[in-house]
């Protein structure tokens, strides 16, 4: 526990002995809130505790436990008493540590031990047979705990869930799987009492109900923790030319260099991993103290990062360099400030990071936000108008997924029999299945059993029996031993080892990027140039050499949507000159010129500009409805313009404008926005669409359709792999209405295609009206998404097609053969797996 | 389906052949369709071992070839083994499957090779057998390239793909592979993986080098090795 426990006159300290004695011997006296949760635990209720980082949470959802505990009479027959599950491995062994402190210094008889995936083998076994009183884990690891069946006798005992970092966890597939685990608990330990532990969120009622075992707010109690400080934003004003576009912020490098030389320790916060990398270096080329700058993503490999995260520990280090995987976890107090490099995306998640600086409630954390480019500094600047109101963004997570509802039914059959009718009441009582109908149920229970395909022959081959006493069963024990080596809800793009020739593992590169590699180039890692010498069997070869012109690896997963609540704070400034008073001269200067030359996007409503350029025909639509919606929007856009005989070519999005360009102009811009747009081109498309197969590939793998690559398993040398498209394409020929396809479309269009997001916006568009300017050239506000052009590739067949022609007709001598007719035949591969 | 092309996409041992994007091969010469490496009911040997792969694999490829069947209306159709991906598949077809084979084996004059997943053809499915190798004309006909081959032979068994980089994207699909002597077909079957042209188990038969000829979407594009990506 990292917080520090300030002396306080209120509330008196009705602490029992020993807690009293040892609270009162470092001059603490319990946080109300920590008393608040003691009151909650008293009455047997359940809790959600709210409060912003470093406010001694953690301790308020063990301390009921430590004293119940404390107080039994036989501590050794107690059995498992409390259930901590945290996102994070790093956080469960962290907290592990921590409590054993004061459970040493206070001589209790209680035993706490963790459970991860890197828990051994023999300990796993150790504790199915004498399970410790406070066991800390994942929510995959629970997953599993629940698939045996010893899990009846084992979880009897259990008294207390604490859910940590619970606002992590709700809306994402962790936390469908975690719900759903708690649904299970609910049956095997009726009595257990859940505690949440949350930061601010904007959506309260929806998280209580989602720890409620009922799936209703009303029950859970409510405490809010301490408010912290106002933190000390301020915006970096660089003296620099603020760039047009681009997301590395690099020229700021020698200015944040400076920031970090005049405070004690900084965490600079980037937003993907690409960036982190180029950053990094650029930082240690100007390191004239030879500062200690360290750098900390999700590629590293493990045993690097947690080098890192220990010397961040002790102090050693002045920077660290991070990504979201710093986001939540392990504490620093000594962080005194942060630098947030990009923007933000999000009002909460600039709270989170921010949060992460003088942990201490009473000591206000600084903070930097460096924009990358000019539209950034509007979003730095309301991101922090938007913090400082107090408000939050976030959408109440959505239903939950029915791929993990499939993997979580195939491991209740591992644990013990069950029948469809109690099944479906138990699942019904977790808030992201709480509006689950009977016959998706059923669908999804029919897939468990036997794949839940229409064409009858099939049914000789399933994985449960339905037995005649009407429970279901796992088919063998073979099932049950392979459906446990493929719980979990992460599905990573598949990756490739980059080793040292002669050496050590460095960390994990997307196996995308390096299939780009020719040996000979030079590329960027872990803040180290390497060269690529050779794929080996599973493994990247590589060695330390300089070479020009490194490339970067590219992270498919490393971007984050730009939130709704963040985007109305844009609009709002955008359209209000009163509000740039205090922007950066070059920004305002630009807003200016672009009033002048045009005019500035309404808040409600639409501003389309059109001009020519080149040759071509420019429309560009500042729809401020991110980086996804655009993407579909651009793909909307562009068949509507073919229809409409422009002859689009392209189209470039970012998460605030989209521009699409075209050999003729478009004349009926209302027609092209109209709300209708959402019909079947945009199914069409979303069905051929890589990011739906993408999706289907993920939705296969947690459902437990195909398995995962398992470490040890891959074969060497001769591999023939077999792609996840081509299930899906039979799948979608064959039978468009199964079960992974609806998931997978559910998938999607709350994700990657963000239909809701774009419907929103296109609704917003109607009610607002168009308006269209017909400039002779391109506006002020339209320079950075031209700049954007020739960066970004759009993908489709047409483009496959273009790109494949286009590669042929480099080739010199007559390779290139006259092209032939037929219909749509091979298929173009993408995330292969082995199977 | 629009036009049909006649011209040739290839030589081999001086015959002119037509390689489709569907990953047919086309002998307008002999009106002969040849295909590769079908490994039909492969999702249902999956789901035997209680891997519960969607089912609709072998009707996919049958409607695939009936496609290039009604484009090309071929006298003879080669199928170049590995057909059926192992010897109960043709027991596990569903039955609306079954006569959907026996409907296109009496069509045409229909061979089956034998291949290492298929030694012995199913006899109930229509459509004649051959075991070794078919020679016609100045081509041999087998399932997988012998390391010592005369010129002019025509396999399957290595389900080569090939990837290239165009714009900084990755771009990978089935191919042929053919060095004027010697060609190799992509698996036809909806289920079937790739492997890497420039594995050493395909490069190695082309010790003088090669070309791929990569299915795209509706056409079929050419490429020299040293255009193309490992893995």
């Amino acid at each position: 526990m990292d917080e520090s426990h300030l002396p306080r006159p209120i509330p008196p300290n009705d602490l029992p002995e020993p807690f009293a004695g040892w609270f009162a011997a470092r001059g603490w006296v319990p946080h109300p809130h920590q008393q608040a949760m003691r009151a909650a635990a008293n009455a047997g209720e359940h809790a959600l505790l709210i409060a912003p980082t470093g406010g001694g949470k953690t301790l308020a959802g063990f301390l009921p436990s430590l004293i119940d505990l404390a107080g039994l009479p036989d501590p050794d027959a107690a059995g498992l008493h409390t259930l901590y599950v945290s996102p994070l491995k790093a956080l469960a062994v962290d907290i592990a540590r921590n409590l054993t402190t004061p459970i040493a210094e206070m001589d209790l008889p209680i035993r706490v031990e963790t459970r991860t995936g890197d828990t051994p083998q023999n300990r796993r076994q150790r504790q199915r047979e004498n399970p410790p009183h406070i066991l800390l884990t994942t929510p995959e690891s629970l997953a599993l705990l629940i698939s045996y069946p010893e899990a009846v006798d084992f979880f009897a005992t259990l008294r207390t869930i604490v859910i940590d970092e619970a606002h992590a966890l709700a809306g994402t597939k962790r936390g469908d799987q975690l719900a759903l685990c708690l649904a299970r608990l609910s049956i095997l330990a009726p009595d257990a009492r859940r505690v949440g532990l949350s930061a601010t969120v904007a959506q309260p009622d929806a998280l209580a109900a989602w720890v409620s075992p009922t799936a209703g707010p009303g029950d859970v109690r409510r405490i809010e923790g301490g408010g912290a400080v106002e933190p000390q934003i301020a915006i970096l004003d660089t003296e620099e030319r603020l760039p047009w576009s681009g997301h590395y912020g690099l020229h700021a490098a020698p200015e944040i260099y400076r920031e970090i030389r005049k405070a004690g320790t900084t965490l600079v916060f980037v937003n993907t991993r690409a960036q982190a990398e180029l950053l990094f270096q650029e930082l240690w080329r100007g390191n004239e103290d030879n500062l200690a700058i360290a750098l900390h993503h999700g590629s590293l490999a493990r045993e690097q990062r947690r080098k890192v995260e220990e010397a961040m520990a002790r102090g050693a280090l002045r920077a660290v360099v991070a990504t979201s995987s710093l986001d939540l976890g392990i504490d620093w107090a000594a962080v005194d400030l942060v630098i947030q490099v990009g923007p933000p995306k999000g009002v909460s998640r600039l709270t989170q990071r921010i949060g992460r600086a003088g942990h201490r409630l009473d000591a206000p954390s600084r903070a930097l936000l460096v924009p990358c480019n000019r539209f950034e500094v509007l979003e730095c600047r309301c991101a922090i108008e938007g913090l400082m109101a107090r408000t939050l963004d976030g959408e109440a997570p959505g239903p939950g997924g029915l791929d993990v509802l499939a993997q979580h039914i195939m491991g209740l059959a591992c644990a013990a029999p069950f029948t469809a009718d109690a099944l479906f009441a138990e699942i019904r009582a977790s808030a992201p299945y709480a509006n689950l109908d009977r016959a998706t149920f059923d669908d999804v229970l029919r897939y468990v059993e036997d794949g839940g395909y229409a064409l009858r022959t099939y049914e000789r081959w399933r994985r449960l029996f339905h037995k005649a006493d009407g429970t279901y069963e796992v088919a063998s024990p073979q099932v049950a031993r392979r459906h446990r080596m493929n719980i979990g809800t992460i599905v990573e793009s598949p990756t490739l080892k980059v080793r040292l020739r002669k050496g050590p593992v460095l960390g994990e590169i997307e196996e995308y990027f390096a299939t780009l590699l020719e040996p000979g180039d030079s590329f960027v890692f872990g803040g180290e140039m390497l060269r690529f010498e050779g794929m080996r069997e599973t493994w990247v070869e590589v060695s330390r050499a300089p070479g020009k012109e490194p490339k970067v690896p590219s992270y498919l997963g490393g971007r984050m949507p730009f939130t709704t609540h963040l985007s109305d704070r844009v609009r709002a400034a955008l359209e209000d000159p009163a509000s740039w008073r205090d922007l950066p001269e070059q920004v305002a200067e630009w807003l200016r010129l672009q009033q002048w030359r045009s005019v500035l996007p309404p808040r409600d409503g639409l501003l389309v500009e059109c001009f020519p350029r080149g040759d071509k025909e420019y429309l560009v639509a500042y729809s401020f409805a991110g980086r996804n919606a655009h993407q579909t929007l651009g793909m909307l856009l562009t068949k509507r313009m073919e229809r409409m005989g422009v002859g689009p070519l392209g189209f470039v999005a970012s998460d605030y404008v989209i521009a699409v360009w075209s050999l003729h102009p478009v004349e009926d811009v209302t027609g092209l926005f109209d709300e209708d747009m959402l019909g079947d081109d945009l199914e069409a498309w979303m069905e051929e669409s890589s990011l739906m197969r993408r999706t289907f590939r993920n939705v296969a793998i947690v459902a437990g359709l195909i398995e995962r690559k398992m470490p040890g398993t891959e074969k060497t040398g001769r591999q023939v792999t077999f792609s996840a498209d081509l299930i899906y394409d039979v799948l979608r020929r064959h039978e468009p209405d199964h079960i992974l396809l609806r998931a997978t479309r559910a998938d999607a269009a709350g994700g990657m295609i963000d239909v809701g997001r774009l419907a929103d916006f296109l609704k917003r568009a109607a009610t607002g009206g168009i308006i269209h300017r017909r400039l002779d050239r391109v506006s002020p506000l339209a320079v950075p998404i031209l700049l954007e052009v020739g960066k970004e590739q759009v993908a489709s067949d047409a483009a496959i097609e273009d790109l494949l022609d286009e590669a042929a007709a480099d080739l010199e001598g007559d390779l290139v053969r006259e092209a032939m007719g037929g219909p749509d035949g091979g298929g173009i591969l993408h995330g292969e797996l082995p199977l | 389906m629009s036009t049909i092309s006649l011209a040739p996409t290839l030589h081999l041992n001086g015959t002119a052949l037509i390689a489709e994007p569907s990953g047919a091969l086309y002998w307008p010469a002999r009106e002969t369709l040849v295909v590769a490496d079908l490994h039909l009911e492969k999702g249902s040997s999956f789901a035997r071992r209680g891997q519960l792969l969607p089912p609709y694999d072998s009707r996919t490829t049958l409607s695939l070839i009936a496609d290039a069947i009604r484009r090309r209306r071929p006298a003879r159709v080669i199928c170049l083994g590995d057909s059926f991906h192992d010897g109960e598949a043709a027991a596990r077809l569903a039955p609306d499957d079954a006569d959907a084979i026996r409907r296109l084996t009496g069509s045409s004059d229909w061979i089956w090779i034998a291949g290492n997943h298929d030694p012995v053809p199913p006899e109930t499915l229509g459509g004649r057998v051959v075991t070794d190798a078919l020679v016609d004309g100045a081509l041999i006909f087998r399932h997988e390239a012998l390391a010592r081959a005369a010129p002019g032979e025509v396999s399957g068994h290595y389900h080569p793909k090939a990837a290239i980089t165009q714009r900084g994207r990755r771009l990978s699909a089935r191919c042929f592979v053919e060095d004027g002597r010697r060609l190799i077909l992509p698996a036809f079957g909806a289920y079937t993986g790739g492997l890497n042209v420039l594995d050493p188990a395909i490069a190695a038969l082309y010790p003088n080098g090669f070309r791929v000829h990569l299915l795209g979407p509706r056409k079929v594009h050419g490429f020299p090795r040293a255009r193309l990506l490992r893995a």
